[in-house]
């Protein structure tokens, strides 16, 4: 059973935003726990040696962050049946600003005989999009 | 380039990965989770799952074990040095939850050259230890050619 009445939803209609900030200690943190340890998101020299501007963060962790809007509005973790998306710019994370990814999240789609709504979300760092075509399908 | 003709190739089911919930608490945390049924064991047991759930990119560390041996596989020739994500898709049957003990078994859904570069989509079809399918991640890298 989920709290929200899918009735009461519109196409369009927004569902939650926020922002979050990337550390570099957020990249380790990541790393760690997914197991990529591409030096490419810790080490400046190793990022700059493959023609990188600086170390960026995994996309995974982009893709895995922006979807805790969706969630949080949800309430469980376990009701995002469907969720994909392009990587369509990297996120640069400088070592002492780091870096601010702000996400929106808006009902695309809703199909009352699935109890599915498909929410699409906007992920942005420094003012360009870094996810496209960010799709998460909810099951109510 | 990609060897054109490993589209189609299905790589061996890897070993058992056993889903720990300090894992899926780390998972959670890296991933910025406040959400409680990915921390506490009684938020999800009230919720109606067995222990806390996994995020819904965690699977990604299931694709990764697949990922590996089609790195290492000669024949699809794929220099990692080169790969960059290019799409990312979780699709759940259920959501995966601590105590599950998963496999998974990869094909090369298709590979496509774009000039200099080429494309390469994977599906990898995650199993719980009863071999019912719990997700299917499907997975894009970009490989870029040789300048």
């Amino acid at each position: 059973m989920s709290h929200i009445d899918i009735l009461t939803l519109e196409v369009g209609q927004e569902v939650g935003s926020d922002s979050f900030t990337f550390t570099r200690d957020s990249l380790v943190k990541y790393a760690g726990a997914s197991g990529d340890f591409n030096p490419i998101h810790y080490r400046d020299d190793f990022a700059k040696s493959v023609g990188l501007d600086g170390v960026l963060a995994h996309g995974m962790l982009t893709m895995g962050t922006a979807v805790q809007v969706v969630v949080n509005w949800v309430g469980d973790a376990g009701k995002v049946i469907d969720y994909g998306v392009r990587f369509t710019k990297p996120v640069f994370v400088d070592a002492n600003e780091g870096a601010v990814v702000t996400v929106v999240a808006k009902i695309g789609a809703i199909d009352l005989e699935a109890k599915t709504v498909r929410v699409d979300i906007t992920c942005v760092s420094n003012e360009v999009a870094v996810l496209g075509k960010a799709q998460a399908v909810v099951k109510l | 380039m990609v060897n054109p003709n490993v589209q189609g190739k299905k790589y061996p089911e890897t070993a058992p990965y056993l889903v720990g919930r300090e894992k899926i608490r780390e998972f959670a945390n890296a991933v910025f989770s406040a959400n409680p049924i990915n921390h506490d064991v009684f938020a999800a047991q009230a919720a109606g799952y067995a222990d806390v759930v996994a995020p819904p990119t965690f699977a990604v560390l299931i694709q990764e074990r697949s990922l590996h041996t089609v790195l290492a596989d000669p024949e699809a020739d794929i220099d990692f040095s080169r790969v960059v994500h290019g799409d990312q898709r979780f699709i759940h049957v259920r959501p995966i939850v601590a105590g599950d003990e998963l496999t998974s078994i990869l094909e090369v859904a298709s590979v496509k050259s774009l000039g200099a570069h080429s494309m390469i989509t994977f599906n990898t079809e995650v199993f719980d230890a009863e071999k019912n399918l719990v997700a299917t991640a499907i997975s894009t890298l970009v490989v870029r050619g040789g300048e």
